[in-house]
C-alpha cells in the first residue's frame, strides 16, 4: 500500500519535474538539430533565389544582345571590389568561429566585428552604385529606362530585383551578426556552445554564395 | 492498466494550469498538442467560410444570369473561396493539425524538435489569415484574380491584391517553419528502438510532406514578392507592355503550387495507412513500398508543373515532356491504393465510422486521380482545359481526397485528443449525405465541363442550366451532411462518453497514453522493439479488452 | 542531449586563409577571362568558376565537408531539386 502510494508520489514529481521543462518555453541543447534547422532554411533561401535565377535564365535567352548592351554601364570596378569584402567578410565570420572554438573570446569578437564591417562596406558601395544609376534616370519606372528597348528594361528590372532583395540579405545578416556580437560579449557563445554562432555563419556564407553568382551574371556579360 | 493509473496521478495537456491566465496559457503553449488544437479551431473557423462562400457561388450558378450578386462580386467569391480553402485550410491543415499533435507521440517523444517555432508558425497562421480577411474591406475592394492570380491581370486589377498577397507570404512562411520542424523532429527525436522503417506510416507521410514545404514554398514566395514588386514599382519582369514574359509567372506559380498539391495529400494518404491496419486488425500490406512511395510521390511531383499550362504557349517539347511525366506520379498513389486494399483483403474488418469515411475516400480519390489522366493528355486536355471539368478534378481529389481524410481523421482521433466519443450512429448517418451531395454537385460539373462550359463564368449560355440546378442541389445537401457531421463532434466535446486509452484497438503509441494525453506524452520514453502494425506479435488491448 | 560534440574536427586558420586566396583568384581569374572574348562558352565558363568558388565555400567555410553525412544528403536532395526545375524550365524556353 505505502509502496503505491511512495510510486504516486514519486510519478507526481517527476510529471511536476518534467512539466516543469516542457510546458514552458525551453532551450535544446541538440546542437545538430539546430544546424539541420539552419540548413533546412537556407534552402529555403537557396530555392528563393533560385526563383529569380530562373527569370535570369529565360530573360537572358529572350533579350541576349540587350544584356549585353545594358550590362556595359554596371562598373565592375565596383562589382569586383563588393566581391572581394564578401569573400573576405566569409573568411573572417569562419575564423571567427574557429577562434572561439579555441576559446579565444576577443580574437572572435575582433573578427566578428570585421565580418560586419566589410558587410557595411558593401553596403556603401551598393549605395554609390544605385544613387548613380537613379541619378541617371535608370531606376524602375524612370523616364530615361522606359526609354530603352524592352531587353534593357528587364534587364536593369533583374539587376534592381536581385541585387535589392540580395541587399536587404546582407542588411538583415548583418542585424543577426550583431545580435551575435552582443551574445558573444554576454558569453552566450562560449568554448562550449557556439551553435548560434555556427548558425550564423552559415546564413552569412549564404549571402556570399548568392552574389558569387550574381556578379558575373550582371557584371561579367560580353 | 498502467493508462488508468497514469491518467490519475498526470494531469492531462488540456487541464494543465501555468502560472499564466487561461488564455495566455493556450496562445502562448509550446506544447505541440495545443498548439494541434489551436489550428483546429482557426482551420474550423476558415473551413466554414470557405463553404459559405462556395454555397453563395452555388446560389449564383442557378440561373444564366444574375441570381444574387453581380459578376465582380461573384470573382471576387471564387477567388475568396479558393484562397481560403487552400492557404487557409486544407494546406496547412493534416500536417498542422493532426501532425502537430500525434507526430511526437508516434515516434515516443515528448515535443517537436524546435516548440518556440512551433508556437511561431501558428501565430504567423493567424496572422497570415487575418490579413487576408482584412484586405477585403480596404480601398480597391476585394481581390478578384483567382487564387492563381496570373499577370497581367494582377498587375493591373484596381481591387486589393498587395495586402492578400502579403497575407499569403506570411502564410507559406509558417508551412515553411512546420516542414522545418518536422523533418528536424524525425531526424532527432525517435524513440530508442524507432528506426525509420518502425516510424508509422502517417510519420513517413508528414516527413515527405514536410520536404516538399521547405523545398517548393519559397517558389511561391519569390512570385509573391515579384508581383508586389511590380505593382509598387514597375520593374517590367512580368508586364508584357515593358517586355516582361506572363509564362514565366505561370511557370514560377506552379513550380510551388502543383507540389502543393502534394503537401495536400501526402498526410491524407498517411492517415490512411493508420487508419486501415487499426479497422482490419492486421499489419498493413507493403509497409517499404507506401513508404517509399510517399518519397516517390514527393519527389515526382517536382516534374509535372507544367500541365497546368498545356493550353498557355509553351513550348511543344515541354507538353510532351510534362505529359509523360505526369502519367509518371499517377503510379506511386496507385501502388498506395493497391496495398490500401489488400490489407483489407481478409483482415478481420469492423467498418467502424474512421473507416466509413477512408472508403469514402477511396472511391472519390480513385476518380479524381483517373480524371487527372484525362487532363494530363495534351488532346483530350485542349478540350476540357479551363472548363468546369477541370473544377470538377481537383474537388474531387482536393475535398473527396484530403478533406474526406481530414474527416475520418477527426473520427479516429477526436476520442484521443479530448478523450470523449462522439455517436457514431449519427456519424455513420451524416456520411451519405455528405456522399450523395458530394457527386451530385461535382459529378455533374464534369459533364458541363465536358459540354464546355468554362470555369469562372458568372454567366452562361440556358442550355447549360439543367446541370447546373443539380449541382447547385447537391451543394444543398452536402452542406447539410457537413453541418450535422460536426455538431455531432462538436455536441461530443461538451456531452460526449469518457473514451477509453484505445476504442479503437490500435497499436502505434498513441494509443498506449490515456486519452487526453498527459502534458509530457509518455511518464518515461518508450524503446521500440517492433514495427508500427505488427498486430501478429503484440498484445493489443481495446477498451480493456484483447 | 549532448553538450558539445567532443570529436569536433577544428580546422586550421591557415586552412581558411587557404580557401580565401583560392577565392579571390578565381575571382581575379573570372574577370580576366570577361575581357576574352569567348562568344557561346563564356557564360559556362563564368558559371563553372562560379560554381567551384561556391564548393570551396560550402565543403570548408561551411563546414559541409567535416559534418555527419546527413548534411550533405540534405543539401544534395535541395541542389537536386533546384537543378531539375531549372532543366524542367528550359525544356519551354530554350524550345519556343
Amino acid at each position: 500500500m505505502e509502496n503505491i502510494e511512495n510510486n504516486i508520489i514519486e510519478k507526481k514529481e517527476l510529471h511536476t519535474e518534467i512539466v516543469a521543462h516542457l510546458a514552458e518555453p525551453h532551450q535544446h541543447k541538440d546542437a545538430i538539430a539546430s544546424k539541420m534547422g539552419m540548413w533546412l532554411f537556407l534552402f529555403t533561401e537557396l530555392l528563393l533565389f533560385g526563383g529569380l535565377f530562373l527569370l535570369y535564365m529565360a530573360y537572358r535567352l529572350q533579350y541576349s544582345q540587350d544584356f549585353v548592351i545594358a550590362a556595359q554601364d554596371l562598373n565592375i570596378v565596383l562589382g569586383t571590389t563588393n566581391t572581394i569584402f564578401l569573400l573576405t567578410s566569409s573568411l573572417t565570420m569562419a575564423l571567427s568561429i574557429a577562434a572561439i572554438q579555441r576559446g579565444k573570446k576577443v580574437l572572435s569578437i575582433t573578427l566578428l566585428v570585421s565580418t560586419i564591417g566589410f558587410a557595411l562596406a558593401f553596403m556603401v558601395v551598393k549605395y554609390f552604385e544605385w544613387t548613380a544609376k537613379f541619378h541617371h534616370g535608370i531606376a524602375p519606372g524612370a523616364q530615361e529606362l522606359m526609354n530603352k528597348p524592352n531587353g534593357e528594361i528587364i534587364f536593369y528590372g533583374m539587376y534592381f530585383s536581385m541585387t535589392g532583395l540580395h541587399a536587404l540579405h546582407v542588411i538583415v545578416g548583418a542585424i543577426i551578426l550583431v545580435f551575435m556580437l552582443v551574445f558573444l560579449l554576454r558569453n552566450k557563445i562560449t568554448k562550449y556552445d557556439y551553435i548560434k554562432l555556427e548558425n550564423a555563419g552559415l546564413y552569412w556564407h549564404l549571402v556570399d554564395l548568392i552574389w558569387i553568382f550574381l556578379f558575373p551574371l550582371f557584371y561579367l556579360i560580353h | 492498466m498502467a493508462n488508468e493509473a497514469l491518467a490519475e496521478t498526470l494531469e492531462s495537456y488540456l487541464e494543465y494550469k501555468s502560472n499564466k491566465s487561461k488564455l495566455f496559457s493556450w496562445i502562448f503553449t509550446t506544447d505541440h498538442k495545443r498548439i494541434g488544437l489551436l489550428y483546429l479551431v482557426g482551420m474550423t473557423v476558415f473551413f466554414w467560410v470557405g463553404v459559405t462562400l462556395g454555397f453563395l457561388m452555388k446560389l449564383e450558378m442557378l440561373t444564366p444570369g444574375k441570381t444574387i450578386v453581380d459578376a465582380q462580386t461573384y470573382n471576387t467569391f471564387f477567388t475568396l473561396h479558393g484562397v481560403i480553402m487552400i492557404f487557409l485550410f486544407i494546406i496547412p491543415g493534416i500536417p498542422a493539425v493532426f501532425g502537430n499533435f500525434f507526430l511526437p507521440i508516434m515516434i515516443g517523444a515528448y515535443d517537436v524538435a524546435f516548440p518556440r517555432l512551433n508556437l511561431f508558425s501558428w501565430w504567423l497562421y493567424m496572422f497570415g489569415g487575418i490579413f487576408a480577411v482584412v484586405a477585403l474591406f480596404l480601398q480597391g475592394g476585394p481581390i478578384d484574380t483567382g487564387w492563381t492570380f496570373y499577370v497581367p491581370y494582377s498587375i493591373r486589377t484596381t481591387t486589393n491584391v498587395i495586402l492578400p498577397l502579403i497575407g499569403a507570404f506570411v502564410l507559406g512562411f509558417s508551412s515553411i517553419l512546420t516542414g522545418l520542424n518536422f523533418i528536424t523532429t524525425i531526424h532527432r527525436l525517435r524513440a530508442p528502438g524507432m528506426t525509420f522503417f518502425r516510424m508509422p506510416l502517417f510519420v513517413w507521410a508528414l516527413y515527405a510532406t514536410a520536404w516538399i514545404q521547405v523545398v517548393a514554398t519559397p517558389v511561391v514566395g519569390i512570385t509573391i514578392l515579384l508581383v508586389i514588386v511590380e505593382r509598387v514599382f514597375h520593374v517590367g519582369i512580368f508586364d508584357p507592355a515593358m517586355g516582361g514574359d506572363p509564362l514565366l509567372f505561370q511557370h514560377l506559380f506552379w513550380i510551388y503550387s502543383h507540389p502543393a498539391v502534394y503537401i495536400m495529400i501526402l498526410p491524407a494518404m498517411g492517415v490512411v495507412s493508420e487508419i486501415i491496419p487499426t479497422f482490419a486488425r492486421r499489419t498493413i500490406f507493403g509497409y517499404k513500398a507506401i513508404a517509399f512511395s510517399s518519397l516517390a510521390i514527393a519527389f515526382i511531383g517536382y516534374f509535372v508543373w507544367a500541365h497546368h499550362m498545356f493550353s498557355s504557349g509553351i513550348s511543344d517539347t515541354s507538353r510532351m515532356v510534362f505529359s509523360l511525366l505526369t502519367f509518371l506520379v499517377a503510379v506511386p498513389s496507385g501502388v498506395k491504393v493497391f496495398n490500401w486494399v489488400a490489407t483489407l483483403y481478409k483482415g478481420s474488418i469492423e467498418l467502424r465510422a474512421p473507416l466509413l469515411y477512408v472508403m469514402m475516400f477511396i472511391f472519390l480519390f480513385s476518380i479524381g486521380g483517373l480524371t487527372g489522366l484525362v487532363l494530363g493528355s495534351l488532346a483530350t486536355d485542349v478540350h476540357v482545359t479551363d472548363t468546369y471539368f477541370v473544377v470538377a478534378h481537383f474537388h474531387y481529389v482536393m475535398f473527396g481526397g484530403t478533406v474526406i481524410i481530414f474527416f475520418a481523421a477527426l473520427h479516429y482521433w477526436l476520442p484521443k485528443m479530448f478523450g470523449k466519443m462522439y455517436s457514431e450512429k449519427v456519424a455513420i448517418w451524416a456520411a451519405p449525405l455528405i456522399f450523395v451531395g458530394f457527386n451530385m454537385l461535382y459529378f455533374t460539373m464534369f459533364i458541363l465541363g465536358y459540354k464546355g462550359m468554362p470555369r469562372r463564368y458568372w454567366s452562361y449560355l440556358p442550355e447549360y442550366q439543367t446541370l447546373h440546378i443539380i449541382s447547385t442541389v447537391g451543394s444543398w445537401i452536402l452542406v447539410l451532411g457537413l453541418m450535422i457531421m460536426f455538431a455531432n463532434l462538436i455536441y461530443s466535446l461538451f456531452k460526449g462518453k469518457p473514451a477509453t486509452a484505445n476504442p479503437w484497438g490500435g497499436i502505434t503509441l498513441e494509443w498506449q497514453v490515456p486519452s487526453p494525453p498527459p502534458v509530457e506524452n509518455f511518464e518515461k520514453i518508450p524503446t521500440i522493439t517492433h514495427g508500427a502494425y505488427d498486430y501478429e506479435h503484440i498484445n493489443w488491448e481495446q477498451d480493456g479488452k484483447h | 542531449m549532448e553538450k558539445v560534440e567532443h570529436k569536433e574536427h577544428l580546422i586550421n586558420y591557415g586552412t581558411y586563409v587557404l580557401i580565401w586566396l583560392s577565392l579571390i583568384s578565381l575571382t581575379v581569374l573570372t574577370v580576366a577571362v570577361a575581357g576574352v572574348d569567348l562568344k557561346k562558352i563564356a557564360l559556362f565558363v563564368a558559371l563553372f568558376i562560379a560554381a567551384i568558388k561556391s564548393t570551396l565555400v560550402i565543403l570548408y567555410f561551411m563546414h559541409i565537408k567535416f559534418d555527419d553525412a546527413i548534411f550533405k544528403v540534405f543539401f544534395f536532395v535541395a541542389l537536386a531539386t533546384l537543378a531539375s526545375i531549372f532543366i524542367l524550365t528550359s525544356f519551354d524556353v530554350f524550345f519556343r
